[in-house]
């Protein structure tokens, strides 16, 4: 019976119910929606918000900075002014003035060490006597342009363009190029700008709504509304006590009582109890009206005017204050109060609330609560300051010129713009190179904005380039910013972040992130009023907290009430999608504070979903195909509304399908691909999915040590420290991230065949066995190129640097160390260069700081400066450059090369966190082989398994084998690649193992192995730590000067120190010998002669202080001791020696 | 003739591990059994047999020998065996993009066609070359645009001369006597097309090479072969009957051939013939239903060799090449082992033979 009914069951599932589909339809994938991603990428690039941002820096931001300060006036001349009615950025350009070709290539500057800048150039309009005089293309300085920028010249090339400008076509650009270094302006993390949080201090008890505001002007204030012994007060850094918040509503012009309980607590019971302290107490000061208020805030108005004028009464103090200062980002437009007062009514309802029930306290770490600051930003900010500065300077100079009475030719405030010097362009130059972001104007000071570029490896380059960095302090020990939020899905990198105190603080953007820039709110909150809302100036408070209205907020402004949120919200996406408005623009309901948002500000993340209505995805796989063919890209799936972007709060507003097996009725969006919630360097691992995640993370810090391929133009690159492998290799096991961001085409690594298990002995602790003959035969071969650059000068006296030839001994020979010197004075390309070894046969003039020197400068004297090569192995020369500086020094940098085998002590990693040493290097006759031949490049021992359980590379392996078999490369993506099940199959159809364990015979007995042994090929990296850089050891040595102690560091040649924890064993121990020995006989030993009679020191058996050598001993004390001594001795504190038994 | 499982005889392959891998056939291993080594018994026993060859390989058995003597060959053949590589590059001038250690490294690596018999072995490092032991190759390569490339070629062959430089362009500068001496074979490189160094317009080589003898252990170049290895001869022991209807699917378990199924009483049978061809996947142990049917073994004194041979020698050459040297080992130790017995009674501090 219960067959039938079962069956009847499923009668009623199958048939068409919902939408003409029945449960048990199988439902209709969308094939290779995956590749939403690579044209997401094709548009975007990897960096796309630091490009983005620049953009709109230089298209549009900097033309509302000129805006808002267009004008210079004078004050000696009330009818000159000057107007800038234009501004723009040109292109990159040479700066030197006899250049034929203006063209300049990113790289040229790399090498010259040159700034990549452009012009920036003004149209004005002044006064020259009575005409206005218009200019265009005036050039006021240059900025710094970011590569693959708008303004850059590499945007739109072809790759054989690129390579014909020295350009990698993989490189992301995104950075700068300031005085040949390339710096990057990291994406800063920060609170969100205009919003209220609120937060409580459940120790002090305190619950406060507090609200950045920043305006346009650069201006910032924090305003909070914080309750202190149950009142609630507001406290702003412009005012010296905290206001009564019944006495700062009167100000903002609600008289009365009866309204602010209103606008505050609302009808709420609760609310209105915890809020009638407050009234009284206004009432108990005396405040009534909104005159008594302003003056009693007016009183405490920290005034701070340069301008001496009558002074004002302090009512208008206060409304200035409260107009300007307090919320500035609150328009008051004609005295109308009105909107700032629901402001501050809002701040403390929200504080009632936060009060009343502790859930209503907001999440400073919610990743909606956060904007991003990007490149443009800060630039835009340094740009606002610089040109008020140019301004002001250019205001003072065209005073000066002005007072003069009489003048012999008409004034042209265009020449003494000619002559303003380059603040602008220093300014930039200055604050990019150093990272020094100190902004007076704007009570900025930020230091350690800009980093340079690490070009370890492409990895860390582009790993460089997703970072974030938070305004956090590192020593804080709360967790909470630290911890990983569960709104970071999609948006930010769970793996990648840095290990130890920076850890959580610095993030990494996933793959599919963007972050926004800002969007005109006007039209859009004229859109919210076509669209029903209705204006909050109207409203009341029985209104505004009504049971069915829902406030409306642009930017965290309110701007007026809707009863039908849901209607609204639904309304306004449906225009965005239409494309009626910027798909950056977010909209999403707040039911907890029964509020609508909608954003437009920059900063926010967002990402990419594709559109579900009705329970079908709307991207079907003829878009797909479409897009497969070339017909489709990433901009019309936008367009035609399939695809969105949601920020973090109106995802919180979705429901969002995983895969499309997920969909239900209520679905509303559908992840794209869902490794994309991985960053670009956690994306290189394969079976990411199967690991512990610390793993990931430690790989994700790993990746960027690795040596490999760096760029198409690495050799011609000229850096400090180049670490480049010899024949690296695209990995077995890719993943799709791999092919994506190019990791296949710049590879860090190897594929070498492993073996799992263990052998001899000199495998433990994670170390590796190398096979010789695959070192014999390349593996993980590396080289290291170091550059080494000097000046040749011009001194302002005249004289100058020279390079000179070998120098000739008395037997007309030269000298070893010269051997490699040409006739240039420059070691030849190619010469082996030998420690001790000199490259460059610089020459100084020996008066070259003798400014009063006028004599011929080649007469002058001159001594050997020259560079010598102090590697302890002996290098190559590489390559020699001779330029010129932007300021006419002749600039030379040689490049050293050193080829590098695998040695005991190289480290390298798997692609899992599973880092090692090399242990040990065998014979290949020594190692064991399988049925076919083949013995192991590396053996790894099986405990690196259990304890760090990364199942990933135990799937790599297999993989790998299975790929290596069956010719094709097979993919480890996360939450998805190739299954175990068909590499199995693979392996088996070959004839191997399902397992992937092989039978191995020892190369040593001949005899099998009683184990059967995990072989196969994993992709190792060789991380850029080797032994040849570290080793270190002394016997004897410099000695610093001060304490004749032996010198600190490898580089130095300094001692190895007998450290504290070390001294405190040999005390344990009683071996005050060899305490002795370490501390005092092999550091500082030294002689002193001391006086039994005063205790004090003297010299050569004589004590000065008794005019004596009656009682002098000597003694051996330490030389630092004796140093103590004098130094006491100099603050007159008179240390005497108590000599026992002399 | 199939016979069970014989731990003396077979390594025992089983699920998770391996067993009975070490041979016992020595004195004193069995209390009453006498393994004494008799020369007769080896010599019946031991066999060589040549299974394929081909130019560059060569499969062989080797049978009746313990593990220590066929090992030693195949190490003998990997580390020992001297011969002819690139050791010293003079580089007058290098300008393409691969820098001059990497591209010295991928001359040394180059297998050369040269009889080690020439040569002599000892190669000081500060002794001068002689005509005795180095030969002398030269490389020049100057890449050029070709004038008459076709306007849309993108192929750089097309394009240009010389934009790859091969091993064939290793040209052969005789020293001394040496031209009398090599002149039937002139030494060059195994194979002609190992690409070098991609050249483009403007880039040219000019390079000096200077092969000497050597053997693998040094420098896995020297290594006169690719690869040699052996395995152990596989057998298959069937120790149940097979039920009918899993027949095909234990078939499936082996490599082809290895495994006869009767077509009419789907009997299973083993090829003996065709042991050798089966790769010891063990996927046979992964079904549950052949428990208890089947024991994987190798014949433990079976080696069944694969040479591959790159340089000089055919692959047919390289065992008695081993042998050679293997023996000539033998004759120090012995010369040193009678040097021990004559110096019987001297109470002497002897000194290391250097």
């Amino acid at each position: 019976m219960s067959a039938v009914n079962q069956d009847a069951d499923w009668e009623d599932l199958s048939r068409p119910n919902w939408r003409g589909l029945g449960v048990a339809d199988p439902i209709k994938n969308v094939e290779d929606k995956w590749l939403l991603l690579p044209a997401f990428l094709k548009v975007k690039g990897l960096v796309k918000q630091h490009i983005d941002s620049f953009n709109y820096f230089v298209d549009v931001d900097i033309k509302n900075i000129v805006k808002a300060n267009n004008k210079v006036t004078s004050d000696v001349d009330p009818r000159f002014w000057l107007k800038y009615t234009d501004i723009h950025v040109g292109f990159p350009d040479r700066t030197d003035l006899d250049a034929i070709d203006k063209s300049i290539t990113p790289h040229e500057c790399r090498l010259r060490d040159i700034t990549y800048s452009a012009p920036i150039l003004v149209t004005i309009q002044y006064t020259r006597g009575k005409n206005v005089v218009r200019r265009p293309n005036v050039n006021i300085g240059r900025l710094p342009i970011m590569l693959r920028s708008n303004k850059c010249i590499l945007t739109g090339k072809s790759e054989a363009q690129l390579a014909r400008m020295d350009e990698c076509p993989l490189d992301p650009g995104g950075y700068f190029v300031v005085k040949g270094t390339e710096k990057v302006i990291l994406v800063q993390e920060q609170l969100s700008k205009n919003r209220i949080i609120v937060e409580t201090d459940p120790v002090k008890g305190v619950v406060q709504a507090s609200c950045t505001s920043s305006t346009h002007g650069g201006l910032k204030s924090k305003t909070y509304v914080a309750t202190k012994k149950g009142k609630i007060y507001l406290r702003h850094n412009s005012v010296h006590d905290d206001v009564p918040i019944v006495i700062a509503l009167k100000a903002l012009g609600i008289q009365s009582d009866k309204e602010i309980l209103l606008l505050t607590a609302g009808n709420t019971e609760a609310y209105k109890s915890a809020f009638s302290a407050n009234l009284e107490e206004a009432a108990k000061l005396g405040v009534f009206t909104r005159h008594q208020a302003l003056e009693w805030i007016g009183s405490r108005v920290k005034v701070n005017r340069k301008v001496v004028g009558p002074k004002r009464p302090a009512w208008e103090e206060a409304m200035e204050a409260l107009a300007t200062i307090v919320l500035a980002h609150v328009p008051v437009v004609g005295l109308d109060f009105r909107s700032k007062a629901i402001f501050v009514a809002t701040m403390t309802r929200r504080v009632l609330m936060a009060m009343h029930d502790e859930k209503m306290v907001d999440d400073r770490d919610y990743v909606g609560n956060k904007r991003l600051e990007l490149a443009g930003q800060l630039l835009a900010l340094l740009f606002e300051d610089l040109f008020k500065t140019f301004n002001a300077n250019l205001k003072a100079s065209i005073d000066k010129v002005l007072k003069k009475p009489s003048r012999t030719n008409e004034f042209d405030a265009f020449n003494t713009m000619q002559f303003q010097g380059d603040h602008i362009t220093s300014g930039f130059v200055r604050a990019i190179s150093t990272g020094n972001w100190s902004l007076k104007r704007f009570k900025m000071e930020r230091a350690g904005v800009t980093h340079v570029l690490s070009r370890l490896s492409f990895i860390s380059a582009l790993g460089m380039m997703t970072r974030i960095s938070s305004q956090f302090e590192k020593t804080r020990k709360v967790s909470g910013p630290r911890a990983l939020q569960p709104s970071q899905w999609g948006m930010l990198c769970p793996s990648d972040t840095p290990e130890g105190e920076a850890c959580g603080l610095v993030k990494n953007l996933a793959l599919m992130t963007h972050i926004t820039t800002d969007v005109e709110e006007e039209p859009i909150i004229r859109l919210a009023f076509m669209l029903g809302v209705e204006d909050i100036s109207m409203a009341t408070g029985t209104e505004i907290y009504g049971p069915h209205t829902f406030v409306v907020n642009v930017n965290g402004t309110i701007i007026g009430l809707t009863r039908h949120p849901a209607r609204f919200v639904s309304n306004f996406r449906r225009l965005r999608r239409s494309g009626r408005f910027s798909e950056f623009v977010s909209v999403y309901v707040h039911y907890h504070h029964r509020v609508v948002h909608i954003a437009s500000d920059g900063g926010r993340i967002c990402r990419p979903l594709i559109i579900v209505e009705n329970g079908c995805p709307r991207v079907t796989s003829e878009h797909i195909q479409r897009l497969k063919a070339g017909a489709l890209t990433f901009d019309d799936f936008l367009r035609n509304g399939l695809v969105e972007y949601l920020d973090v709060n109106e995802e919180n507003d979705s429901y969002i399908a995983l895969y499309e097996s997920n969909i239900v009725p209520a679905t509303t969006h559908l992840e794209i691909e869902p490794f994309t919630v991985l960053g670009a360097v956690a994306g290189l691992i394969p079976y990411p999915h199967h690991n512990q995640s610390p793993r990931n993370t430690y790989q994700c810090a790993m990746g960027k040590q690795a040596i490999g391929a760096i760029a198409y133009n690495q050799f011609n690159r000229i850096d400090t420290l180049l670490y480049l492998s010899v024949y690296p290799q695209q990995p077995m096991v890719k993943t799709k991230t791999i092919e994506l961001i190019g990791y296949d085409r710049l590879p860090a690594g190897q594929n070498a065949t492993v073996a799992v298990m263990s052998y001899s002995g000199y495998d433990i602790e994670d170390a590796l066995i190398l096979n010789k003959a695959s070192l014999d035969r390349g593996y993980g071969r590396c080289q290291v190129l170091r550059k080494n650059a000097t000046l040749i000068r011009k001194y302002p006296n005249g004289t100058f640097d020279r390079l000179a030839d070998a120098p000739l001994d008395e037997n007309g020979s030269t000298q070893k160390k010269y051997d490699i010197i040409q006739l240039d004075g420059l070691a030849g390309v190619g010469e082996r260069v030998d420690p001790g070894d000199i490259y460059v046969n610089k020459q100084t003039p020996t008066n070259a700081n003798d400014n009063t020197f006028t004599g011929q400068a080649a007469t002058v004297p001159y001594k050997n400066t020259p560079l010598t090569y102090k590697s302890p192995v002996a290098g190559y020369i590489d390559k020699v450059l001779v330029s010129d500086t932007e300021n006419d020094q002749t600039l030379i940098k040689v490049l050293i090369r050193q080829t590098r085998r695998p040695e005991l002590g190289d480290k390298f990693s798997s692609r899992h966190g599973q880092k090692g040493v090399c242990g040990l290097i065998v014979n290949q006759e020594d190692l064991p082989f399988n049925d076919q031949g083949i013995s192991p490049d590396t053996i790894m021992n099986p405990h690196g398994f259990p304890s760090r359980m990364t199942v990933g590379k135990m799937i790599e392996l297999l993989a790998g084998k299975a790929g290596v078999l069956s010719g094709k490369l097979q993919y480890g993506t996360a939450f998805g690649g190739s299954k175990v099940e068909d590499m199995s199959r693979i392996l088996i159809e070959h004839g191997f193992n399902y397992a992937g364990k092989d039978m191995l015979t020892s190369g040593i007995t001949g005899e099998p192995m009683e184990a059967y042994v995990y072989f196969g090929p994993i992709f190792y990296q060789k991380l850029k730590h080797m032994v040849m850089d570290k080793m270190h050891a002394r016997a004897r040595g410099p000695r610093a000067t001060l304490t004749r102690q032996p010198t600190e560091g490898r580089s130095r040649d300094g001692g190895l120190r007998l450290g504290e924890m070390e001294r405190d064993c040999l005390i344990g121990y009683g071996a005050t010998q060899l305490l002795l020995e370490r501390l005092m006989i092999s550091s500082d030993k030294f002689e002193v002669n001391a006086c039994q009679e005063c205790g004090l020191m003297g010299y050569n058996g004589w004590c000065p202080y008794c005019k004596s050598s009656k009682k002098m001993a000597k003694l051996t004390i330490p030389y630092a001791a004796k140093l103590l001594f004098q130094e006491l001795m100099a603050m007159n504190v008179v240390p005497r020696l108590v000599l026992d038994d002399a | 003739m199939s016979q069970g499982f014989d731990p003396k005889k077979h390594v025992a392959l089983n699920p998770e591990r391996v067993s009975y891998t070490s041979s016992t056939d020595f004195p004193g291993h069995f209390a009453d059994e006498d393994h004494s080594w008799n020369p007769a018994e080896f010599k019946k026993r031991l066999a060589v047999r040549v299974e394929r060859i081909s130019n560059r390989s060569i499969e062989f058995d080797l049978v009746g020998v313990d593990a220590s003597i066929a090992n030693a060959f195949r190490r003998i053949l990997i580390a020992e065996v001297p011969t002819i590589c690139i050791e010293r590059v003079y580089v007058h001038n290098n300008t393409s993009i691969i820098v001059d250690e990497v591209l010295a490294h991928r001359l040394g690596l180059i297998p050369l066609h040269v009889n080690p018999v020439f040569m002599d072995c000892v190669y000081h490092p500060d002794g001068q070359p002689t005509d005795r032991n180095t030969i002398v190759f030269k490389l020049c390569a100057k890449c050029e645009r070709r004038r008459n490339a076709p306007k849309d070629a993108k192929d750089p062959a097309q394009l240009y001369i010389n934009h790859e430089v091969l091993s064939s362009q290793l040209e052969w500068v005789p020293q001394g006597e040496q031209s009398i001496v090599m002149a039937a074979n002139p030494p060059a490189p195994t194979n002609p097309n190992i690409v070098l160094v991609k050249l483009r317009p403007g880039q040219e080589i000019e390079i000096e090479l200077h092969a000497v003898k050597g053997v693998g252990k040094d420098h896995a170049k020297f290594s006169p072969v690719a690869t040699a290895s052996y395995r152990l001869l596989p057998k298959v022991i069937l120790k149940k009957e097979i039920p009918p209807h899993l027949a095909d699917k234990f078939q499936n378990c082996f490599t082809k051939g290895v495994i006869r199924v009767d077509p009419r009483t789907k009997r299973v049978s083993v090829d003996e013939s065709q042991a050798r061809r089966e790769t010891m996947s063990r996927e046979v142990y992964r079904h549950p239903e052949f428990e208890g049917c089947v024991q994987l073994a190798r014949v433990r004194d079976h080696f069944l060799f694969n040479i591959e041979s790159e340089g000089f020698y055919p692959p047919e050459r390289l065992l008695p090449e081993a042998i050679k040297v293997m023996r000539s080992k033998i004759r120090t130790l012995r010369e040193a082992a009678q040097g021990l017995l004559q110096d019987i009674g001297v109470v002497e501090d002897v000194e290391m033979a250097s």
